[in-house]
């Protein structure tokens, strides 16, 4: 049976310093989350943000495939680096060099919109608050996309909880093919290509951002050769009983339909797989191909050649994979996913699908690659400037700028599936539904008594006894639920503990 | 009653916005005229200097 796939988003942000000379992205970037740590968000006391994220339990070095022998480098954990938790659960770092923020568990793709959003609206908080502590003439600016488009890209990576006992070559066929088809609406839209020799009469512009950063099938690495399946396996919880799928192929998005969909129809996928509900798995014969042939399509239909020797388009794999899906929903039920956020994902898949096959560009609202689209050619029907005008180049970076009057995408009609007073107020609170609830309520209430804190554990300190590390494997517990009365009618730490060790 | 005025008031906003037969959804048209608005104004938005910012986005270091 599926496991509920609670979820969780990780965003690392374009970074610039305006104005400074000489400044170093590192050093920008802790600057900004200090400044956001001291402004004081919330109001909790001078310490409330200053705990310290725990490296006691990081393995990112650790292969989902056993026995594996090819030379591949772990990724490195930079512990000397800036690292807060939030109140609500979110985890703020500096990450190689950007900014990052890492959303707080959450249990349905509805709840991951709102955190996202909410990790918007921290980063312009501290956009201004470091501007505020830089000299005259200088400003800190953030820019939520994946490319400098000069062959740097930084990641927005999600994660998903999936069953232990799900063999992993089972993951690989069945996502793979998923990853390199639903990029028709996650994709964040990119001017030009990265790759040498294909220049702007060859791919003006392609539906994503990150699609050519991708050279191998499978993998540990996220910062060279990246693969299309992560085998990164270091599950942040019981790893007897769970996995953590890290997936990193994806666009940061600005239209929150798209980060719905991107996070919705993955979980359902697998969810299917450990329900073992998935009877027609379309293998591409060269996914790595395949992956940049769909970015670059803008027509959307374009063959994909399969294993078998048949072909078929994006589009014609997804309208499949949701007629699986659907049926997958009537015999199993939508728990896995949230009932609530489930169907709404099956209903909104289908409408975005339909609507791509009648006419891609009348998903303006909901996608992000095709409002894009739209804005740079209207800016060329307008000004006749060929797709080389480095005005469209500034348009498709200027896309994704978090300062409200400069972001494009703010303006050209996205659909909302979140407001943003709601999302205010998920900057500081935790979900009430996942083990990010016990994280984020003793930070606002015990804040002085934590000495650091990771996604499955806190460390308290009592004072005269030794520290206390209170462990939280099971991503599902620790909600409003099981510990909301418990946090409440505690006013100390040694009260808190006393009452869990009931 | 409030329901008739709603419909009413629809209806006149949607016959306004009509530009011809080819007129699309007025969902559409709303996107349209916002896209509209915003070419409008995007030399007061954009970057003025677009060569200049363009070259000088770099970001070294991510995953």
């Amino acid at each position: 049976m599926a496991i509920p796939k609670i979820v969780g988003i990780e965003t690392e942000y374009g970074i610039i310093l305006r104005g400074a000379e000489d400044w170093n992205p590192v050093s920008a970037s802790s600057l900004l989350i200090n400044s956001y740590v001291a402004s004081n968000p919330g109001g909790i006391e001078e310490q409330g943000l200053s705990v310290a994220w725990d490296f006691v339990d990081e393995s990112p070095g650790t292969d989902a495939r056993e026995g594996i022998t090819e030379f591949s480098l772990p990724p490195e954990v930079e512990t000397h680096l800036v690292n807060t938790v939030l109140t609500n659960g979110a985890r703020y770092y500096v990450d190689h060099a950007h900014p990052e923020i890492s959303t707080p568990e959450c249990r349905d793709a509805l709840s991951i919109v709102l955190y996202d959003r909410a990790a918007e609206m921290i980063c312009l908080d501290a956009m201004q608050a470091a501007t505020g502590n830089l000299p005259p003439g200088q400003e800190m600016l953030l820019y939520k996309d994946n490319t400098d488009r000069k062959g740097n890209t930084y990641g927005t990576h999600e994660n998903y909880l999936i069953d232990r006992s799900l063999p992993f070559a089972q993951v690989i066929a069945g996502a793979t093919t998923h990853f390199v088809t639903r990029q028709i609406f996650t994709g964040s839209g990119k001017v030009g290509s990265e790759l040498p020799g294909i220049d702007a009469s060859l791919v003006p512009y392609q539906l994503t951002q990150r699609a050519e950063h991708f050279e191998e099938e499978v993998g540990l690495e996220t910062t060279l050769k990246r693969p299309i399946i992560n085998t990164r396996d270091e599950p942040h919880a019981d790893s007897l009983r769970y996995r953590r799928l890290h997936v990193i192929v994806g666009d940061a998005n600005m239209a929150q339909v798209a980060t719905f969909l991107k996070v919705g129809t993955t979980s359902i996928l697998l969810a299917m797989l450990e329900d073992n509900a998935f009877p027609r798995m379309f293998r591409l014969a060269d996914p790595v191909a395949a992956m940049h042939q769909v970015s670059h399509d803008l027509s959307l239909d374009e063959p994909l050649r399969l294993k078998d020797g048949t072909t078929a388009t994006a589009l014609e794999i997804q309208m499949d994979l949701l007629g699986q899906a659907t049926d997958w929903a009537e015999q199993f039920g939508l728990e896995a996913v949230g009932v609530d956020s489930g169907s709404m994902v099956l209903e909104r898949w289908q409408e975005i699908l339909t609507g791509l096959e009648r006419d891609p560009m009348s998903m303006g609202s909901q996608i992000d690659w095709v409002a894009k689209l739209r804005l740079l050619e209207g800016f060329r029907e307008r000004h006749g400037c060929d797709w080389g005008d480095p005005r469209l180049r500034a348009i498709d970076v200027q896309y994704h700028d978090l300062r409200p009057d400069k972001c494009l995408a703010g303006r050209v009609g996205l659909e909302k599936l979140v407001e943003d007073d709601e999302a205010s107020v998920a900057r500081l609170e935790p979900p009430t539904d996942t083990r990010a609830y016990f994280r984020g309520k003793c930070l606002q209430k015990f804040a002085d008594s934590i000495v650091s804190a990771n996604w499955d554990s806190i460390v308290f300190d009592l004072g005269a006894e030794p520290l206390r590390r209170v462990p939280m494997l099971e991503p599902s517990r620790g909600t409003l639920e099981h510990v909301g009365a418990l946090i409440e009618s505690s006013d100390t730490v040694a009260d808190l503990l006393r009452q869990l060790e009931r | 009653m409030a329901e008739r005025e709603q419909i009413k008031k629809t209806s006149t906003r949607s016959d306004t916005q009509s530009v011809g037969p080819e007129a699309k959804s007025s969902a559409g048209q709303e996107l349209k005229a916002e896209l509209d608005d915003l070419l409008d104004e995007i030399d007061e938005v954009l970057e003025t200097n677009a060569e200049e910012f363009v070259k000088s986005y770099i970001q070294k270091g991510g995953q």
